[in-house]
């Protein structure tokens, strides 16, 4: 790693300060950040670690909406998301492994918006918005391709809304390695009709997949799953070709609507 | 009764303890006074020529104490490679210089360019990236049949192409083998790849170079599984320090599987280096930077044709085999697809006449060595895998077609050039279908297919050669160093031992299972003994731990200075008691004399041999400390028999291993328990070459699985459940020429595991209306799916 | 550089660090305590993890700065205060849940996360609780079993004869 300087700041105010510092940069839990960093493919002046800010803790939900902050770790989510929103809960308890999701925080992943990450799948596929320090951003808006968001340089996810559905299932199939998801298909049924995002899958990062979202808001079946999606625009790599990723974002919808039903 | 003592008891490892409360002394928990960092510069592409290297930004930076080039080791020898293959043509194979530091090319990613010694690590790797390389980019060399084809780039220039040879055995039997296959009735052929490999010990390799002046004497910390080899490599091929001159020390270090056999540019390069800086140097490996510089395994493309009679009888095998050796040859590279494969090829069949075709090739790869069972995972595979293939182009049962084929007479001599000395492969196969219950599998893919999901079942049998190796048959097969092992029994003046053995436990629980044979021996408690291993200024020179040797021959170095400490004691008891030799019992730890009520305590004759006051002084020499050196007369032959069954998912291309027997036999067994750890171990790394693990370049020689991030590892949740998993040893054939009848096992479970899972793969893929009729490792779901496809 | 505090299996201990250092760093190359390992630098085979606050974390992806004024315990301080082996760690021993030892600090640090979560997990979940764990040696079998056996659950016994 390079040296930089730590900072940790109280409050979200001292932390949109110290960000404002050139070559500044935001430390969640670290769990890519770090292992990016030791490859020296980063070179931050300054990590200003947003772990001691109090006010972007908690899980809460109210009229309909759970709301999480943005430093809330995976382990955290999975244990009290679960009575509110088991589906998400149910994603935050397979991030990574049990250590990982120990730091591992919400507001880390959704800003980094790796495309084999989950809970981008969650965010898009419940039409969550996402809570800064200076405004609210939906999540249609808010992912822009890979590891690329709306979020503009020093800004910091303080917290996440997430409409809770009346039903959701999110079917990860793990790339074997990493075991980020090779795909990731996150359902979830509300009455205004049927989200299905969709990471892991494709060149763009988190997507959602239309003509599924079409289907199942008509029928909400897993006969009703469209055929797989075109295999271009998918990723292929050494663990799985672009029609085989296409083929599982077919498959793991099905399981996903068959799990929420 | 399980025995709780001794030979055949399972004993609790007394290293345990160290390991479990963080007392562990790996090569990274040593630091010394003083001690320098060094960050090696690696090459990012994988062939260049180097126009020139400009440190002088970086030679100013904080911390860095010198940095080191190729220019700093032109006068430095290059690693040698232990193994000289001659061709099928007489000729000695190409043997590349193999520099310490690159010279004027870049060969392979990963290949050291320059070293940077600075007072911290940080500082080593800040000032690393201001060196600046002037680099022209050569056309890399990654696919071996185009390496070989005319006109190809060439990996090293001052070699005529890069063939490393082309290897026949037996070529006298070439054209009978011709022959055979011409006049066969049926035969079946497979093209196969073995999967490039990385060995992976959860330690990555360190290196700590040490040098005191005031007596010219080098030292080196470094994690090997032989620390002996390494000082003769290094002292006498690569720095010219006389073995009196050089210390190499292996500490706790772990795990190996192969990888750290071999001598390696970095240790060489602390202990230069701290000699020319006056400070220990320490290196320590970040696993990215393993998966570039360690040696990689397997890495095969082969082609095998078997021949059957019209009564299915086996009467020809023949193999031809790209093995990749990567862009230098590494310290016993020649030997794995030469000499460990091709005399494992009649497996354990009595096919009469074989023939071994091996092109070995150097490609801009890192260098490719022996891993966990090297050369005989190769033959099994192939051998196995076509067997199989043929049982069902022939519509015969798998397991009868092998039983049919079975060796059954002992000794008996392969065509290939070895001895098995003894084996029962009917029972290890009766054993395997047994706790398999193959009879109930029909029943079971039932059930799966009632969930939409095909089972098949997979069987597979194996032989290896083990107990590497008799000195004179390997010198006459190439190899440049003897493969004995050695053994000093020190006895202590109160009867406490100290065993000095050239063996190396990087996992294997030597302190726990050498000290059970001399118990046994004498008949003491194994806490009296102990064992020193990994430090050459406190062993006889040994050969290291490797090829599932320690207690074949290892084991077998310490039986024979044991036996001579007790013929010793036998005489002194014999003066003390006053009666003859012959008569002198040792049992229980207590001399007697036949046939009379006297004895004497071990400890007290013990006593007697450092307290020579009443001693036969005229006769023997006081003291009790003896040294054997022990050289197999033939390898040994551990066989098996495994059986697998696996469920796939049709939609995903998933496969699930459901139940996994395994059926050795060992010969006979020193500590049950550390067995079976071994065979588990052995058998999560097959299944992870079979399922999981894939060692992949792209065309321009970048690697693609350089990190765990894209190389899958086996974890807990990818094997068989407790339920579902058995590992048996009880069939045992003990070995005919070592004293413990033993034939090691730390091989056996990645020898025999890999083909029963994709034969089993193959059984699922033939049910369900779907036919498909091979499957390369890994079979990740990926390509499962792409298969079933068409 | 800055001080840091901590408190390391109940003794405070303090040191300078670097924004950089990592918590792995600073215990093994800082304290001098050299029992929690590192074993890849991509925070997936878990040789490092320890517990702060409780919780286990890898600590090779944790940097220093962000332990300061935690509890941490290490594997230095798993055996009980005789000095004897601790329930996990002597199932361990009683099952070869090690080999080579490398992983093995990391994994008790596991399995004590683990039973402190959930006293008595079924087969299923210790397989899955360990994804953030490799040993290369074990096959995890002996593992997925002394971990059985500390939590008071019945297992097979050791090495058939």
């Amino acid at each position: 790693m390079y040296n930089f300087d730590f900072v940790k700041p109280g409050s979200v105010a001292e932390a949109v300060a110290a960000l404002g510092n050139e070559e500044a940069q935001a430390l969640g839990g670290g769990q890519t950040l770090i292992p990016t960093l030791k490859q020296r493919l980063n070179q931050p002046g300054s990590l200003v670690s947003l772990s001691g800010i109090a006010e972007m803790q908690g899980v809460s939900a109210a009229d309909g909406v759970l709301t999480i902050g943005g430093a809330v770790s995976h382990a955290t989510v999975a244990a009290q998301a679960a009575e509110a929103y088991p589906a998400l809960a149910a994603l935050a308890s397979h991030i990574g492994d049990p250590a990982v999701r120990n730091r591992g925080t919400i507001g880390g992943s959704l800003a980094n918006n790796d495309p084999a990450a989950c809970y981008p799948a969650a965010a898009l596929g419940s039409g969550a918005v996402i809570v800064t320090n200076g405004r609210e951003i939906p999540a249609d808006e808010y992912f822009q391709g890979m590891f690329t968001t709306a979020l503009d340089d020093g800004e910091i996810i303080t917290g996440v809304k997430f409409p809770i559905p009346e039903a959701a299932n999110y079917q990860k199939f793990v790339q074997p390695a990493s075991r980020f998801a090779m795909v990731g298909v996150f359902v979830a049924k509300y009455e205004s009709g049927v989200r299905v995002a969709v990471t892991g899958a494709s060149e763009e990062g988190v997507f959602r997949w239309s003509a599924a979202e079409e289907a199942l808001s008509a029928d909400f079946s897993a006969d009703a799953v469209p055929a797989a999606p075109e295999a271009d625009g998918m990723i292929a790599d050494l663990h799985g070709s672009k029609a085989y990723r296409a083929h599982l974002v077919h498959v793991m919808t099905k399981r996903a609507v068959t799990a929420a039903s | 009764m399980p025995k709780d003592t001794g030979i055949g008891a399972s004993n609790k490892r007394r290293e345990d303890v160290r390991f479990l409360t963080g007392q562990g002394n790996y090569t990274d928990d040593i630091n010394l006074n003083g001690q320098a960092f060094v960050h090696f510069l690696r090459a990012d592409v994988a062939h260049a020529t180097i126009n020139g290297i400009d440190t002088s930004a970086a030679a100013a930076m904080p911390g860095v104490v010198r940095i080191f080039t190729g220019a700093d080791f032109e006068a430095v020898g290059g690693l040698p490679c232990g193994w000289q293959v001659t061709d099928r043509h007489g000729e000695p194979m190409q043997e590349p210089a193999h520099p310490i530091i690159a010279q004027g090319k870049i060969r392979h990613v990963g290949e050291i360019v320059a070293a940077v010694v600075a007072d911290s690590l940080d500082e080593a790797r800040d000032a690393a990236e201001a060196i600046e390389l002037d680099l022209t980019d050569l056309p890399a060399v990654v696919d071996m049949k185009s390496a070989v084809a005319e006109g190809a780039t060439k990996v090293h220039d001052d070699l005529s192409s890069n063939l490393c040879y082309d290897w026949g055995f037996v070529e006298e039997n070439k054209d009978a083998v011709e022959e055979a296959i011409q006049n066969a009735a049926h035969v079946t052929t497979l093209e196969l790849v073995n999967n490039r490999l990385v060995a992976n010990p959860m330690e990555p390799r360190v290196a700590v170079g040490d040098y005191t002046r005031h007596n010219d004497e080098s030292t080196l910390y470094t994690t090997s599984q032989n620390p002996h080899v390494i000082r003769l490599l290094m002292g006498a091929f690569v720095l010219g320090i006389p073995e009196h001159k050089l210390r190499v020390v292996a500490p706790d270090v772990g795990g190996g599987f192969g990888t750290k056999i071999f001598h390696y540019a970095e240790e060489a390069f602390v202990t230069f280096a701290a000699k020319q800086i006056g400070r220990a140097v320490k290196w320590t490996s970040s696993r990215s930077e393993a998966f570039i510089s360690d040696a990689h395994g397997r890495d095969h493309v082969t082609k095998i044709e078997l021949a059957l009679d019209a009564d299915h009888n086996f009467t020809a095998v023949r193999t031809e085999t790209y093995a990749n050796m990567g862009a230098y040859l590494s310290t016993f590279a020649p030997s794995v697809p030469t000499w460990l494969h091709g005399t494992l090829m009649a497996g354990n069949y009595k096919t009469p006449i074989v023939y071994v075709n091996v092109k070995a090739v150097f490609t801009n790869t890192v260098p490719v060595d022996a891993y966990r069972g090297a050369g005989r995972p190769e033959a099994t595979f192939q051998l196995e895998r076509v067997i199989d293939k043929a049982a069902r182009e022939l519509g015969v049962d798998p397991v009868e077609l092998r039983r049919k084929n079975f060796i059954t007479e002992f000794p008996y001599a392969t065509p290939v050039a070895v001895e098995y000395d003894t084996g029962d492969y009917h029972a290890t196969m009766d054993k395997a279908l047994e706790l398999s219950d193959r009879a109930g599998f029909e029943a079971r893919r039932a059930e799966s297919e009632a969930r939409g999901k095909l089972r098949g079942f997979g069987i597979n049998c194996f032989i290896e050669a083990c107990g590497i190796a008799p000195s004179n048959l390997v010198g006459q097969l190439g190899a440049r160093a003897g493969l004995y092992e050695s053994a000093t029994v020190r006895v202590n003046a109160t009867g406490g031992l100290v065993v000095m053995t050239g063996s190396h436990s990087h996992g294997q629980g030597h302190e726990t299972t050498f000290p059970q044979v001399i118990a046994e021996m004498i008949g003491i408690d194994e806490s009296m003994v102990e064992i020193v291993h990994g430090d050459t200024s406190k062993t006889p020179m040994g050969m290291g731990t490797y090829g599932s040797r320690s207690i074949a021959v290892g084991g077998s170095a310490m039986v024979r200075a044991a036996e001579k400490i007790i013929n010793k004691t036998k005489k002194i008891a014999a003066h003390l008691m006053e009666a003859s030799e012959g008569d002198i019992e040792l049992k229980d730890g207590n001399f007697s004399v036949a046939g009379t009520d006297k004895s004497v305590a071990w400890g007290d004759v013990c006593l007697a041999a450092y307290v020579p006051h009443n001693y036969p002084l005229e006769d023997i020499e006081p003291g009790l400390e003896e040294t054997a050196f022990y050289d197999p007369s033939n390898f040994t032959y551990p066989a098996g028999a495994y059986t697998c069954e696996v469920e796939v998912d049709p939609d995903t291309g998933e496969v699930s291993i459901e139940r996994f027997c395994s059926a050795d036999d060992f010969g006979n067994v020193i500590n049950p328990m550390i067995v079976e750890g071994q065979v588990h171990g052995g058998i999560a790394q097959g299944i992870g070459q079979a399922l999981l693990e894939n060692c992949a370049y792209d065309e321009n020689g970048q690697l693609l699985s350089a990190s765990y991030m894209d190389y899958t590892m086996p974890r807990a949740d990818n094997l068989p459940g407790m339920g579902d998993y058995v590992v048996d040893h009880s069939c045992q054939t003990p070995c005919t020429h070592n004293p413990l009848g033993v034939k090691g096992c730390g091989e056996a479970g990645a020898i025999g595991s890999p083909p029963t899972v994709i034969n089993a793969i193959l059984d699922a893929l033939h049910s369900g209306g779907h036919k498909v009729d091979h499957i390369d490792m890994p079979a990740t779901p990926a390509r499962v799916w792409a298969a079933m496809q068409g | 550089m800055s001080d840091i505090s901590m408190t390391v299996n109940g003794q405070a201990v303090s040191g300078q660090a670097e924004g950089r250092t990592l918590l792995s760093g600073f215990l093994r190359d800082t304290l001098g305590m050299t029992g929690t390992h590192v074993g890849c630098d991509t925070s997936q085979c878990g040789a490092c993890v320890v517990h702060v606050n409780g919780e286990a974390v890898k600590s090779c992806t944790m940097l220093a700065a962000e332990a300061d004024g935690a509890e941490i315990t290490t594997i230095e301080g798993m055996a009980n205060a005789d000095g004897s082996l601790s329930t996990i760690q002597q199932a361990f021993q009683d099952h070869h849940g090690l080999q080579c030892g490398f992983c093995t600090p990391g994994m008790v640090m596991s399995a004590s996360a683990l039973l402190k979560e959930n006293p008595k997990p079924s087969e299923a979940e210790i397989r899955a609780y360990l994804e953030g764990n490799i040993c290369r040696c074990t096959g995890y079998h002996n593992i997925v079993k002394a971990i059985l056996a500390a939590s008071g659950q019945e297992v097979p016994a050791v090495a058939a004869e």
